[in-house]
């Protein structure tokens, strides 16, 4: 289990397990144990696993980040019209309603499966994985999860996915990446959406918004595009053609990788046997499709 | 928000740290939450009643401690507090930083009865 590997054992909390073992008892006779696990411990087992399946088959997964309305639909139609010949692609889709975003993507010839969530506020590994059972990825190259449009709690949760991209339109704010910082920094690449309206704002800097990014310690490439109207969206198709390729290699050489932060525990988590359990058996050998119960 | 999924998890693995230990009833329950985890300590507050009823852990207490923002800058070396949106190093300014603390979200200790009263 996680709480062996060492991974939620910071800076901060060490003293903690450093003392006289873990299971003591306090003056009333009371028994006690100190945990240090994270709080998200199943979530996080069930997102590992979910790279797995993404790994077996050399799939790039990315998960898409942002406000409700930033462009996280219209940036997947345009890049599966630009690269649609290029890469098989399939799309999972997060709204608290309605399949419409699963079919903008459907009448574009790729397969999208829609969750809705109902009131749920954010995607967890565990609907991810079912939505992954009810798609075919037999030659899928690249999975987007267009998550629940929210900048705040879909950070805090691990899907499975191998990089994080947060969207920010330029009718929001430039100041969008120092109000919710943990979001921002959890991003691989910040895409500025829309900017073909800025000439027409005098209110969003993209400098301003970089260098936000940049306070939360993050070197993640920040790109303008309009993918409504297909301006600037090449720098985009590079970086995704690159990671694409990241992806294959990592494969090859038996890795995997997690998005942006990884303190050093989670280096453990990519080839970490856990033992926990799962509802269903199924091996993990590579190329191979695997049957479920 | 996302809290009261939080919660939920916790109260699985609590639920299951009790089975591992024959607990009967979890007293007090001690979490480590840093601002950039994403969840709000007052929000987990309210929102762990309502994960809790019915289960071991019903009347635990919730204490929760907040762990400071801390980097260790990578240009000069020098480790300095930090807020949630400026990880710049407190010493040269530079963002080229790393994390130590500030992102946790961990269940750091549990104590409870192993046998009725």
């Amino acid at each position: 289990m996680c709480d062996t590997c060492g991974c939620n054992v910071t800076r901060g909390n060490q003293h903690l397990v450093t003392g006289d073992g873990k299971l003591a008892r306090t003056e009333d006779g009371r028994a006690a144990i100190t945990v240090l696990q994270g709080l998200l411990t199943e979530n996080d087992h069930q997102a590992v696993h979910n790279r797995q399946h993404f790994d077996n088959r050399e799939i790039l997964a990315i998960n898409l980040m942002s406000s409700p309305g930033a462009g996280k639909t219209a940036l997947l139609e345009a890049t599966i019209e630009a690269l649609g010949d290029e890469f098989s692609i399939a799309v999972i889709e997060g709204d608290l309603e309605t399949e419409n975003d699963a079919q903008r993507i459907r009448d574009k010839g790729v397969p999208a499966l829609q969750i809705s969530t109902g009131s749920a506020c954010h995607l967890d590994a565990h609907m991810v994985h079912d939505a992954l059972h009810e798609l075919d990825l037999d030659g899928i190259d690249i999975v987007f999860i267009e998550n629940v449009g929210n900048l705040v709690c879909p950070a805090s949760f691990d899907l499975g996915q191998h990089r994080n991209i947060t969207l920010l339109s330029v009718t929001e704010g430039d100041d969008k990446p120092a109000k919710y910082p943990v979001i921002f920094r959890a991003a691989d690449l910040v895409l500025l959406t829309k900017a073909d309206l800025l000439e027409v704002l005098d209110d969003f800097d993209p400098e301003k918004a970089e260098q936000y990014v940049r306070q939360l310690a993050s070197e993640a490439p920040v790109l303008q595009l309009a993918a409504r109207r297909n301006v600037d969206i090449d720098s985009w198709l590079d970086w995704l053609r690159d990671e694409v390729a990241e992806q294959r290699k990592r494969v090859k050489n038996k890795l995997t990788l997690r998005p942006a932060i990884q303190p050093e525990g989670l280096i453990l988590h990519a080839d970490h046997k856990h033992d926990h359990h799962h509802p269903h058996s199924h091996t993990h050998t590579r190329h191979k499709p695997h049957s479920h119960s | 928000m996302h809290e009261l999924s939080i919660c939920q998890s916790l109260i699985d693995q609590v639920e299951g740290l009790a089975r591992d230990n024959q607990a009967v009833a979890v007293k007090t329950i001690w979490l480590q939450v840093g601002p950039l985890s994403g969840a709000e300590i007052p929000l987990l507050e309210h929102a762990y009643p309502l994960a809790a009823v019915g289960t071991v852990a019903e009347d635990a207490k919730l204490l929760i401690e907040s762990i400071p923002v801390r980097v260790r800058c990578k240009t000069c070396g020098e480790e300095s507090e930090a807020s949630a949106n400026r990880l710049l190093c407190g010493v040269c300014n530079d963002y080229h930083t790393e994390l130590i603390s500030g992102d946790e979200m961990v269940l750091s200790k549990l104590e409870f009865d192993t046998q009725t009263h």
